[in-house]
């Protein structure tokens, strides 16, 4: 466990031949990595430093810096209750007392079955559903303390798996064109018709 | 006043199928693009100065001009700007996920216009929806002809790759994007050079646009930069897509002609905010998300438009607007603006990093009771610290403006309601709490 996988190992390489240079797929091969197991494990990171040409010290220390992505483990399903402004003015805070009381950890903490990891998130972007949640980043809202206990025991029943994959799996739409436009440039004339006419 | 303005940017979300490409086919998309292939590049750019198009992402920058300041140079890239991390803004949230298409073919012509052979969409990690339509659409628009080698037949080529983001406010300032798109921390870039148009991404020349930007391109091309710049006006042309969120009845996404319509119409109009939440009194509004310094009532009569908010003192930025009633802390709305900032603090900034911890610091005791008097004069002192004078603008101190941004909730707040904050000294503690 820990090291990509070989289906993965050969998408994280279609990844890197996205990019001018190999370094900017970093973050898109740790939430591939992440994706794996639901955090960047050290293996992970060793597997994405040598894709990018970097050493692995360099991927925990970029990956460390973004919210999204774990170095520890998380529960099966990340909550992230917002309590920015638009948030807060609707009751976040109120939601997020509640939440930790029905999932009986404090914000940062798992639940002891490994179902529930509960996290403060900054603004969310769903300011129109407020006070909003995402769960693996996928968004719930306006949420009271009772939307909050039934949208917890539907997905521990199993029965949003379809709307909720598990946590790390971000976008379930794979690229399915390499780079046509660079392949078809001739040395020289990389902007091709573009250039000629400004 | 409401107008009867089209709806630029939102003309296709009343389908529930708006982000398919069968959808976006058959409500004109694509044509824009071909209307532009069909151009040289000088007239696409003169038709998008003509517009007099401002850009969305917050700073309200034309984007002419931006355009204009591309360095000549052999590889050139333009990046989308997709990582919406404003509080209270939603709109790129609602353009990635509704109209993916839009924001794709608005792309294609920006990177026409410019000569661009190489552009990427940066989303914010935490759109998941948002990732998996707009790679939908790069797939689709791929099979369309419409990327990838000779677009729709024109001889010119482009690709385009969309980047997830991983979480970080700070990656929505530009130099900091890049940063991350390369693989690195977020840490905005020290400047001059002031525009990535000179030295961007991997050193080299590169235009950085907002998604709501790009995606008023496809109509421009279509219905000429003259009908644009026909809506709205003086500088603030078109339409606009804004966020109304917070103590209000119906909050969510308007799409409004600028300048002509008001606040007053935005939050009490039936058919946008209809009005505070539940006939309370509206206390303050901030105008253009959290970075943008609070109005009052007496401001409702202004109209959405970038010049006549900064002459009144803040900022239309983000286009997010957030209402606080009568049943608002705004001891509370600003410890927690300041503790946002604090979190996203990159770091490399001593008045932003260290500041922005004193201020949430000292807002959080007076929220909580052990406030002292003297503590109203030690919040403006360290604002002073972070953007000397505390004025607007804000002076700059710091690589970007995220740290000089912090003083405007809590000045505002002092400036406002200094009885509001006095009264957490004497009453120990919050006199709103349990309002609600």
């Amino acid at each position: 466990m820990g090291r990509l996988t070989p289906e993965n190992l050969e998408r994280a390489r279609a990844i890197v031949a996205l990019y001018p240079e190999r370094r900017s797929a970093l973050i898109p091969l740790c939430h591939l990595a992440q994706s794996q197991e639901g955090w960047l494990s050290p293996e992970a990171m060793e597997d994405v430093a040598v894709l990018c040409g970097v050493t692995p010290a360099e991927v925990r220390g970029t990956a460390s810096f973004y919210d999204m992505l774990h170095t520890e483990p998380v529960g099966r399903h990340v909550v992230a209750v917002c309590t920015n402004i638009a948030c807060l003015l609707a009751g976040a805070y109120e939601l997020i007392e509640h939440a930790e009381k029905h999932l009986g950890v404090s914000v940062g903490q798992t639940t002891e079955d490994g179902e529930f990891t509960l996290e403060e998130a900054e603004c969310l972007a769903g300011c129109d559903i407020a006070p909003c949640v995402q769960v693996n980043h996928r968004f719930f809202g306006p949420l009271d303390g009772p939307g909050f206990e039934s949208l917890t025991a539907e997905l521990r029943a199993g029965r949003l798996a379809e709307l909720v994959p598990r946590h790390g799996v971000l976008c379930r739409v794979e690229r399915n064109v390499s780079l046509p436009a660079r392949d078809a440039a001739s040395p020289g004339s990389p902007a091709a018709a573009g250039e000629e006419n400004r | 006043m409401i107008t009867e303005a089209p709806r630029i940017v939102t003309a296709r979300l009343d389908h529930e199928d708006s982000y398919t490409l069968d959808r976006y086919l058959a409500t004109g998309g694509y044509e824009g693009l071909r209307a532009a292939l069909a151009r040289p590049t000088a007239e696409v750019r003169a038709e998008v100065d003509k517009a007099s198009l401002l850009g969305r992402g917050g700073a309200g920058f034309p984007a002419g001009r931006k355009w204009s300041m591309l360095r000549p140079a052999d590889i050139t890239y333009l990046v989308i700007n997709g990582d919406e991390s404003e509080p209270a803004t939603f709109k790129d949230h609602l353009l990635v996920e509704r109209d993916p298409h839009q924001v794709v073919e608005g792309t294609i012509i920006a990177a026409y216009a410019l000569g661009v052979a190489q552009a990427f969409i940066f989303c914010r990690g935490e759109f998941a929806l948002g990732l998996e339509r707009l790679t939908q659409a790069v797939n689709e628009a791929y099979a369309h002809g419409a990327l990838g080698a000779d677009v729709f037949g024109s001889g010119w080529s482009l690709d385009l790759v969309v980047h997830p983001g991983a979480g970080a406010y700070i990656c929505g300032e530009e130099t900091a994007l890049l940063e991350s798109l390369e693989g690195k921390r977020g840490f905005p870039r020290i400047k001059p050079p002031y525009f990535p148009a000179a030295i961007g991404l991997y050193g080299a020349p590169t235009v950085v646009n907002n998604i709501e930007t790009v995606s008023n391109l496809p109509w421009i091309i279509r219905n000429g930069g003259e009908a644009f710049a026909a809506l709205g006006q003086g500088s603030s042309t078109g339409t606009r897509l804004f966020a109304l969120s917070g103590r209000v009845e119906r909050p969510g996404w308007y799409e409004l002609e600028m300048s002509k319509v008001t606040f007053d119409d935005l939050i009490n109009h039936p058919s946008l905010g209809g009005g505070v939440k539940g006939g309370k009194a509206l206390k303050a509004f901030i105008p253009g998300g959290v970075s943008a310094p609070w109005f009052g009532p007496e401001h409702l009569s202004l109209g959405l438009d970038q010049d006549a908010v900064g002459k009144a003192g803040s900022m239309l930025g983000s286009g997010s607007v957030v209402v606080m009633d009568e049943t608002t802390c705004v001891v509370r709305a600003a410890w927690r603006i300041t503790r946002f900032f604090h979190r996203e603090s990159c770091g490399q900034c001593t008045p932003c990093r260290e500041g922005s911890g004193w201020l949430e610091k000292i807002l959080r005791r007076l929220e909580e009771g052990d406030g002292r008097e003297a503590d109203l004069d030690l919040l403006m002192d360290a604002c002073d610290n972070i953007a000397p004078g505390v004025s607007w603008p804000p002076q700059q101190t710091t690589i970007c403006v995220l740290g000089p941004s912090i003083p405007s909730s809590i000045a505002s707040g002092i400036r406002m309601f200094r009885d509001e904050f006095l009264l957490h000294v004497k009453e120990g503690g919050c006199p709103m709490r349990g309002a609600r």
